[in-house]
């Protein structure tokens, strides 16, 4: 009795009538399924069904779009199992910090987890944001986009911010309060946003309430909503910008035209010779 | 298309295929100019193997740093025991930085306000779509201007004795003087320099601006927010 290779395996179970049910397609070896396999799963949809080769390249976007978004889904899901230990009220906060160190397996590594993408989220969203500039990516028809992310980008601050506070040691206390100080500053509206911010006049348990909420509920899913609009339109916005030569291309296009043209003149000219 | 067809009239795109071609050329059109597209693949399975492969790699390099840096933690908040220094997180230090330079509506909320709203303005801002040179045209004027308002910025935060604003921008307006009287056939880098459009200068100067508040805010600032050396 002969076994069946791994790729027929693979094949039977593509042929398989539950997971055409699942995907609704089969193998995608046409481009016609290749194109179901986009546009027919509600997650990959968001994607175009083409993108040029030029921004595959890693040289183009050194994928910061996807590493950003990849921290963020990190952070969501270390986010969740935190919450799990987590007791957004003063001082059982702290409590909660020194059992992710001693009492929960592996708590070490999820807060770490959580800290380190926290801190590199930030630093790829600028890195991103400098990187789309350089390369003139705001440029229309996408200048819409750029505003999208210029959102995402002080949301992802704000988000790294409310977290501060929640480990309630030294370090967060004192950073906020150097932070919500600030706040304070704004001409007429100041001290009531950092009042409306910390649920008083001082921090205490209903500003680290408050900030749990913030950066538990209401950031994330603006945050999301954002995400899923940023990238929405870059397919609309036909696909990521290939930067400046994209004027190159299209002035090497217009000299081919003209070069065929000729061409085709030519040839009609020699069959008259003939 | 051409290898399938085999018209009748003889008329066909494919020169090997059907040497005899005939075109028929209207006077009144004008020349088609059709575009050239750019290869481009399929996004299954090209764009969403190389994302898993991504973050399959990414996922290993996080777990891998996370495992040997340890988030800090310090005492309990105590309200009444106050740090010095007390600092924000590191991305807001360039900030706390100039507040301690500028007055706090000015470095707290104007500043960040302005740079918020330029961010947000920059596509909308049509002129130089091109991306011409800063000095490639209009020299002399844009000089001026150019020297004006860096020396405006120099006594703004020089008065104040904002020496790591002072020092990047100074770095920055030199540069680009520079590039104005290179020698058109300079070296690799004045060649560069001497490529780059006004917005390319604003940019890159306020990241290496901010870069530096941010760096000297997070390693070189003791009590009493003073100049200390790092370690100490």
């Amino acid at each position: 009795m002969t076994y069946p290779s791994r790729e027929q395996w693979l094949e039977r179970l593509r042929n398989n009538r539950v997971w055409k049910s699942i995907f609704r397609r089969g193998p995608a070896r046409t481009n016609r399924t290749r194109s179901l396999a986009i546009f027919g799963n509600v997650f990959l949809h968001i994607l175009p069904v083409k993108v040029r080769e030029k921004s595959l390249r890693v040289r183009a976007t050194y994928y910061l779009g996807p590493f950003a978004f990849f921290l963020f889904v990190v952070l969501t899901v270390t986010g969740i199992l935190l919450m799990l230990y987590y007791h957004p009220a003063a001082p059982q906060a702290y409590y909660d910090m020194k059992d992710l160190r001693f009492v929960v397996s592996n708590g070490v590594l999820l807060r770490n987890l959580h800290r380190l993408a926290a801190q590199a989220m930030v630093v790829v969203v600028f890195w991103h944001m400098y990187h789309v500039f350089y390369r003139g990516g705001y440029r229309p028809p996408r200048q819409f986009n750029w505003v999208v992310g210029v959102g995402l980008l002080l949301l992802t601050l704000f988000l790294s911010y409310t977290g501060y506070l929640l480990p309630w040691d030294q370090l967060a206390f004192w950073a906020i309060t150097v932070g919500t100080n600030i706040i304070g500053y704004v001409p007429f509206i100041g001290h009531r946003v950092r009042f409306l911010l910390l649920g008083g006049n001082i921090i205490g348990g209903n500003a680290l309430l408050r900030f749990y909420v913030l950066h538990c509920v209401i950031l994330p899913l603006l945050a999301a909503w954002l995400i899923v609009v940023h990238f929405w339109r870059i397919r609309k916005d036909g696909g990521l910008s290939t930067g400046e030569n994209e004027k190159r291309e299209e002035r090497e296009s217009i000299e081919t035209t003209q070069v065929e043209q000729e061409a085709v003149t030519v040839g009609v000219n020699d069959e008259r010779k003939e | 298309m051409s290898e399938k067809s085999n018209y009748e009239a003889g008329f066909g795109s494919d020169a090997v295929k059907d040497p005899q071609r005939i075109v028929f050329i209207t006077k009144k059109t004008s020349a088609q100019v059709k575009g050239v597209k750019p290869r481009q693949l399929m996004s299954y399975p090209h764009l969403v193997l190389r994302e898993v492969i991504v973050f399959e790699i990414f996922t290993v390099a996080l777990v891998i740093v996370a495992l040997f840096w340890d988030a800090p933690l310090k005492q309990l908040a105590d309200p009444l025991l106050t740090p010095n220094p007390a600092k924000a997180p590191w991305y807001f230090l360039g900030l706390q930085e100039l507040l301690h330079y500028l007055p706090p509506v000015v470095a707290g909320v104007l500043i960040p306000t302005l740079v918020i709203v330029a961010l947000v303005v920059i596509p909308y801002f049509d002129v130089n779509i091109k991306g011409e040179p800063l000095w490639a045209s209009n020299r002399q004027r844009r000089l001026m201007v150019f020297l004006g308002v860096v020396a405006a910025l120099l006594f703004v935060f020089g008065i104040h004795e904002a020496f790591d604003v002072v020092i990047p921008t100074i770095i920055f307006a030199s540069l680009s003087v520079a590039a104005y009287f290179a020698p058109p056939r300079g070296g690799r880098l004045i060649r560069y320099l001497s490529g780059r459009p006004l917005s390319w200068w604003v940019m890159s100067w306020f990241i290496a601006v901010s870069l530096t508040l941010t760096l000297v805010g997070t390693f070189l600032r003791g009590p009493g927010w003073s100049l200390v050396w790092p370690g100490r």
